[in-house]
């Protein structure tokens, strides 16, 4: 069967797994850029903090995804929660690292003139430090958003939603007829993804960017 | 500036003193504000200036407290500020330091607006203070208003910065070398349009530079510091030039005392050199019995106005083979009245015969400055000020300060 007939055939399914897909990136993205501003905000001002947390979230990186979604099985079981988290791990490291960087990056004068008028620590940071550390912010999620796409079809091991799963059953099937179709056509939903919300993510930081700083 | 200067020192309770006023930063065995005792008049303008290093710039934080101070006492229009919330002092006190720190990501009008917004002002209330506010510093509101800071130029974002630091109206402004990242034309403009607007607003000031000239410039008083944040000496521009407490002041004054002078007095201050002159219908027989009449070597040729044409020297006058308007030198190195006499050397320099010619705001012949003026001006500048530098000297703060 060619790839043009499988698709045709089997396309209600790969939309199904295609958004289950983007919705298991789209949560880890969301909990992954909560974390990390936190992080970032907490630690951003102090030198060894901020190092030990970019550490740490270097160390998930590195974590080959087989073994980290193995080892996630103890405590979570299996199914959409470990992958979530294990997605979440690995976005952690370009998010956290915009974000100390993109705050560390806000020009000392501004952030003394608002202190000068009164400025509370608190606003400074809402009001002044943030919009202005975004465009790096929003940077690191779009590169988080690419490394998880790819990474999230491994959650398929651990009964993970998604594309995966017609990629894992395909390589078992290798030499059936439709075994290269359904391992492609997958693959080819997942590169989608990829370039949807890498031109999403560029759309939004460029909507939610003040003028006053896009260049 | 000498209608400033000339403002009687304020009376009763200063806006700002200093008592005791102390900063140490942990592991540095010198204090870098040590006991300093300062007190900043109502209205004033006082600068605070002295070699790098020496904590002028840390004196002026303390004041608003981004610095807290290690010991001593802040009173700020007779309330002891030390120890209220620093936010709420702040919202208070006007800042702008060099680097103006508009926040980029908002517009004009956001940023002029912060201090009111903090305060809750009324949306309504807020539009017309930013509109008015703009007036004030020279920018055109329904230009500049919803422009961001990275479409100004460095003059404009300095104005803005000044706006913004006036918006919620505070008797208090700290100014951190306010003009310091400006080109020198742009801040020659600045400063004159700043000390204008001051003639308005009157707020107490207090200015932070490096720059001994611009102290001279600027200053209803000045504070020069030695390392420590130690008052050298604390007076107006004319005592301390004229009569400085130590070598440390008069070295950080430096040569020229007496040309630094000339930027405090105007050309309206002093007494203009007369020059023959006269009309461009009289006949030249005439025009030569004036010159020969006068002492001087030229006659300034007016027009019906009034107004500066050409100077004639005899030879020109005697020279029938042309009309007499094409001979000599044409009229030039010409000031007004308000121009200060530094303005005027200057002009004075650069023309023919050494004579700038003052003329008034219709362009009408005043009188000349020429090298007598100015050296008449300085001496009477000298005697005047040591006149007053011997004068009962108040108990108040510091070194000097004397009251007129």
């Amino acid at each position: 069967m060619s790839l043009g007939e499988y698709l045709v055939k089997n396309w209600d399914r790969l939309l199904e797994l295609t958004v289950e897909h983007a919705v298991i990136v789209l949560i880890a993205l969301a909990i992954a850029t909560v974390v990390g501003v936190t992080v970032g905000i907490a630690t951003y001002r102090t030198q060894r903090p901020s190092k030990i947390a970019l550490a740490v979230a270097g160390i998930f990186l590195t974590i080959p995804s087989f073994a980290l979604f193995g080892l996630l099985i103890a405590p979570l079981g299996l199914g959409a929660k470990p992958a979530i988290v294990a997605l979440v791990l690995y976005a952690l490291l370009p998010i956290l690292r915009n974000t100390i960087a993109g705050l560390r990056a806000v020009d000392p004068a501004v952030v003394e003139s608002a202190q000068g008028m009164g400025m509370g620590r608190w606003q400074r940071l809402v009001r002044i430090e943030l919009p202005l550390a975004w465009p790096i912010v929003i940077t690191g999620v779009r590169v988080s958003a690419m490394i998880t796409v790819g990474i999230a079809a491994i959650a398929a091991v651990i009964n993970g939603p998604g594309l995966g799963k017609d990629i894992f059953r395909a390589l078992a099937r290798v030499g059936t007829p439709t075994a290269v179709s359904q391992a492609l056509s997958a693959t080819l939903g997942i590169i989608a993804i990829g370039i949807l919300l890498d031109v999403g993510f560029l759309l939004l930081g460029k909507l939610t960017t003040s003028r006053g700083i896009r260049d | 500036m000498t209608d400033t200067v000339q403002r009687s020192a304020a009376t009763g309770e200063p806006m700002i003193r200093l008592e005791g006023l102390t900063k140490r930063f942990p592991g540095q065995a010198e204090p870098a504000v040590d006991a300093l005792d300062l007190e900043v008049p109502r209205g004033e303008i006082v600068i605070l200036v002295g070699p790098s290093g020496c904590g002028k710039t840390t004196t002026m934080r303390l004041i608003n407290r981004l610095i807290e101070p290690t010991s001593g006492r802040i009173v700020i229009d007779g309330e002891d500020v030390t120890k209220v919330d620093p936010d709420n002092l702040r919202r208070r006190i006007g800042y702008v330091i060099q680097q103006v720190g508009l926040f980029p990501h908002m517009t004009v009008a956001d940023n002029i607006a912060t201090v009111p917004r903090l305060l809750k002002w009324k949306e309504e209330r807020i539009r017309a203070r930013v509109d008015e506010l703009l007036d004030l510093v020279g920018l055109d509101p329904s230009a500049y208003r919803h422009r961001y800071p990275k479409q100004l130029s460095g003059g404009q974002r300095q104005r803005a910065g000044v706006a913004r630091a006036l918006s919620a109206d505070p008797p208090v402004m700290l100014m951190d070398e306010p003009f310091g990242a400006i080109d020198p034309i742009t801040r020659e403009r600045l400063q004159n349009e700043f000390l204008r607007l001051q003639q308005e607003i009157r707020k107490t000031i207090v200015f932070v530079t490096h720059d001994i000239d611009e102290a001279i410039k600027m200053g209803d008083r000045i504070a020069i510091l030695r390392q420590g944040s130690r008052v050298a000496q604390y007076d107006t521009p004319e005592h301390i030039l004229s009569a400085p407490a130590d070598d440390f002041v008069a070295d950080f004054i430096g040569a020229g005392a007496s040309l630094k002078r000339l930027n405090l007095t105007r050309v309206h201050d002093v007494e203009l050199a007369q020059w023959p002159t006269a009309t461009s219908d009289t006949a030249r027989d005439e025009i030569l019995a004036t010159l020969q009449s006068s002492d001087k070597g030229a006659v300034l040729i007016l027009d019906a106005q009034r107004r500066p044409l050409r100077w004639v020297a005899a030879r020109d006058i005697q020279r029938t083979d042309r009309p007499l308007m094409e001979t000599g030198l044409v009229a030039e190195a010409v000031v007004e009245a308000h121009a200060t006499l530094n303005d005027a050397l200057n002009e004075m320099l650069r023309s023919n015969y050494g004579v700038a010619i003052v003329v008034d705001s219709s362009g009408a012949y005043q009188g000349a400055v020429d090298f007598g003026t100015v050296s008449g001006a300085v001496q009477e500048l000298r005697r005047a000020a040591r006149a007053a530098a011997r004068a009962p000297v108040s108990g108040g703060a510091s070194t000097g300060e004397t009251v007129r």
